[in-house]
């Protein structure tokens, strides 16, 4: 403990005066990504340390440490699969806030999964939106995939039932559920959400496999309250990062992997239903730079 | 909106207000939280450098620490420099003269543009009694028009959409279409699109050209991070912005994109959007906005919304009786009748300071089901019952249990639940509040 607060000392009083402002610099570029400024400044204490430690003071040599450092905070999340249940149907519950792209999300997601051969059922759970139904529906038709949905405002959690009953009876592999968007802050439909999971755990005996929380990459701070407080009433076990063919980095989901543990599990971009990834951390931290 | 903004600030001014006198290095730290803090509030880095600077000017020529209540100075320069940071009031809008007034609505995927042509349809409708038609030319998300056409029905609002035209045509057609028909204002709906996309850019800067509308309105997202700058910045460039339309203020945003984005564009924030009912739209104002930040409560904004339910004498007799003790089943149901009225329960709560502050606050269930059933409730009593609800013994308990479809339990609750509320309202009258209104005493400043 002793040694790492006089390497602090030491690097503080080596770069202090002529590095200043490159230290400055690199944290505006983290910050301008939306990374926080906590994060921002712990990863910037790392990577002075490492650079004491291995004596790379080079620009270059700092970038591939301070690359390193992101990464190891993005890592144990190699781009891997989604959790597949061996009792079908595995269940993905997807849900967020308002706009962040969760219909889209699910029918990219349909169609990778689709093209492994999955058969799918949708699960039409956002009652309360004008026309998120005949969205969803559309993405059906185009994928060919059966959507269990009910009359507009009926209870999501007998949406969920029924498309379960019908995954069961029709002997799908996967079931996913589309959820109205909501505000983490609205305390009604929280409950609800934790609802959807009961009737999930109820039928099947277990939680859904995944609960995907979609975070939209443009969005700033705010995403570490939404992934606080979904993590906290539905054990949000990853992220569907979307719209990351913009020009905002999404640097936030580092925060919320730092802070939260919530890895980034899928990539979106594009309107292309062909577009989403699994998520690699050494590309993410590429595109931060780049 | 703006909570967390608001609570750094008042830690802070709160730790400089004890001290009495600041010292050179307590205006430096003062700064370096507001740095903090409006970085965390997505301000964009650039205009917080900006923002500090001014401030810092600010400070020391007018010799706040010379000052003898240097803390309340700094209050109020911060105070200030946000308002200004934040725009002038918005909501003014200018009608054309002779024909229909066309508003263009554009942005990126996702912020609400929809939502937001149809409360401000809405609003036009009932406060400027603008006879207001709607053009759905976003062909592009399935079952946009849908949802714009379903929605506007709610609100009995004309839309003119054409599903497999181009939105330069519909656009075109739908403005010819509703200045045949007389309509007074036209708002087009365009479809969500990223700022780097040239096609998808290239072609509202068409509908621009083609209809010329009076008035665009970019409807920005509050949550929006460092990037918002660019995003307005590009969309301004390819089809001039009039004002900005600021959407989802209902989460837990601090909102700070607004800040950035009036900064960078000078473009007025003309709009608040901050629910998903349709009457959640209000005009923005810079003021009440800086002063939540700092920590006052958008108090203005709910006595607003609260005198606009609630009858003038309804609520003096109300305020009277609050003040005597009085307070009975009528009186607590014309209050959830208006509250409900108000939107929804937890926004009211959450515009209050005291709710932010009080944590026992906090734990009371605002849900609104439980409104409904409460008004079931008090509905299957007895009007001397409700005068008098010491009255209500066991069997009458059962009656109003059977009648309302609750379990005596909840009749219970609920009896309780009136006995705690006639303890707070007297804890706010013993406050000091605005007279006449019902609200006046949690609100009072």
């Amino acid at each position: 403990m002793k040694k790492i607060f006089k390497n602090i000392n030491m690097i503080w009083a080596r770069f202090k005066g002529t590095g200043d402002k490159f230290w400055d610099e690199l944290e505006e570029q983290l910050i301008s990504s939306d990374i926080s400024i906590n994060t921002a400044g712990r990863i910037l204490d790392n990577v002075k340390n490492a650079s004491y430690e291995t004596g790379i003071t080079g620009l270059e040599g700092l970038k591939d440490l301070l690359k390193a450092e992101i990464i190891k905070i993005l890592d144990g999340q190699s781009a891997g699969q989604l959790e597949i249940s061996q009792q079908p149907p595995t269940v993905y519950l997807v849900v967020g806030v308002n706009g962040v792209g969760k219909t889209s999300a699910i029918a990219k997601m349909a169609n990778m999964y689709k093209k492994q051969g999955k058969k799918i059922i949708f699960a039409a759970a956002d009652t309360y939106r004008s026309a998120a139904v005949e969205q969803l529906a559309h993405f059906a038709d185009i994928l060919d995939i059966d959507v269990v949905n009910h009359q507009r405002n009926a209870d999501p959690g007998a949406v969920v039932y029924d498309s379960l009953e019908k995954a069961i009876a029709k002997n799908a592999d996967m079931v996913i559920i589309d959820t109205a968007g909501r505000m983490q802050t609205s305390y009604n439909l929280m409950e609800e959400l934790k609802k959807i999971k009961r009737v999930v755990f109820k039928r099947l005996g277990r939680d859904p496999d995944e609960v995907l929380l979609v975070i939209d990459s443009t969005t700033g701070q705010n995403a570490r309250s939404q992934a606080e407080i979904f993590l906290e009433a539905m054990d949000i076990s990853g992220i569907i990062l979307t719209k990351t063919d913009g020009t905002s980095k999404g640097g936030i989901v580092l925060t919320i992997k730092n802070d939260l543990g919530i890895p980034v599990k899928l990539v979106t971009e594009g309107e292309k239903l062909e577009s989403i990834y699994y998520f690699d951390p050494v590309k993410f931290t590429d595109m931060i730079f780049s | 909106m703006f909570e967390q903004l608001t609570s750094k600030f008042e830690d802070l001014f709160y730790r400089i207000r004890n001290k009495g006198k600041l010292s050179p290095g307590d205006l430096d730290s003062a700064l370096r939280e507001i740095k903090l803090a409006l970085l965390e509030a997505d301000v964009n880095f650039k205009v917080v450098k900006e923002f500090l600077a001014n401030l810092k000017e600010r400070a020391l020529g007018e010799d706040v620490l010379e000052s003898l209540t240097p803390a309340q100075h700094v209050i109020k320069i911060v105070n200030e420099e946000m308002i200004r940071m934040l725009g002038s009031t918005g909501g003014s809008i200018n009608f054309a003269s002779g024909g229909p007034t066309i508003i263009m609505m554009i942005g990126l995927q996702g912020t609400g543009k929809t939502s937001s042509v149809i409360k401000l349809a809405k609003y036009l409708k009932e406060k400027h009694h603008k006879r207001t038609s709607l053009i759905a030319a976003d062909v592009y998300r399935p079952a946009a028009i849908l949802q714009l056409t379903d929605m506007a029905k709610s609100i009995e609002i004309d839309v003119y959409s054409a599903k497999d035209d181009d939105p330069v045509k519909i656009s075109k057609a739908g403005v010819e279409k509703f200045t045949r028909s007389g309509s007074d204002v036209i708002i087009i709906d365009t479809a969500g699109r990223l700022h780097i996309d040239n096609r998808m850019m290239d072609e509202i800067k068409k509908i621009r050209n083609t209809v010329k509308p009076h008035q665009v309105y970019l409807v920005l997202d509050a949550m929006t991070g460092q990037e918002a700058v660019n995003i307005a910045s590009a969309f301004n460039a390819t089809v001039e912005c009039d004002g900005i339309i600021l959407t989802k203020l209902d989460s837990d945003t601090k909102g700070g994109a607004a800040l950035s984005v009036y900064y960078t564009l000078r473009k007025p924030i003309k709009f608040v959007s901050n629910g998903e009912k349709v009457d959640d739209f209000d005009l923005f104002y810079p003021d009440r906005i800086a002063s939540r930040i700092l920590g006052k409560g958008d108090v203005l904004t709910l006595i607003e919304k609260a005198e606009k339910v609630f009858d003038e004498k309804k609520a003096e007799e109300l305020s009277r009786k609050i003040e005597k003790q009085q307070l009975d089943f009528e009186d607590f149901i014309e209050q959830l009748k208006a509250i409900k009225k108000m939107g929804s329960l937890d926004k009211v709560m959450s515009m209050l300071p005291i709710a932010k502050s009080n944590k026992a606050f906090k734990k009371i269930d605002f849900d609104q089901s439980h409104l409904d059933r409460m008004e079931a409730i008090i509905n299957s009593m007895t009007v001397r019952e409700r005068r008098n609800p010491d009255i209500i013994n066991g069997s009458r308990k059962k009656r109003i249990a059977m009648g309302s479809g609750n379990s005596v339990n909840e009749i219970n609750k609920l009896l309780k639940q009136f006995a705690k509320t006639k303890q707070m309202m007297r804890h706010f009258s013993s406050l000091k509040g605005k007279p006449g209104s019902p609200f006046g005493g949690p609100m009072g400043i």
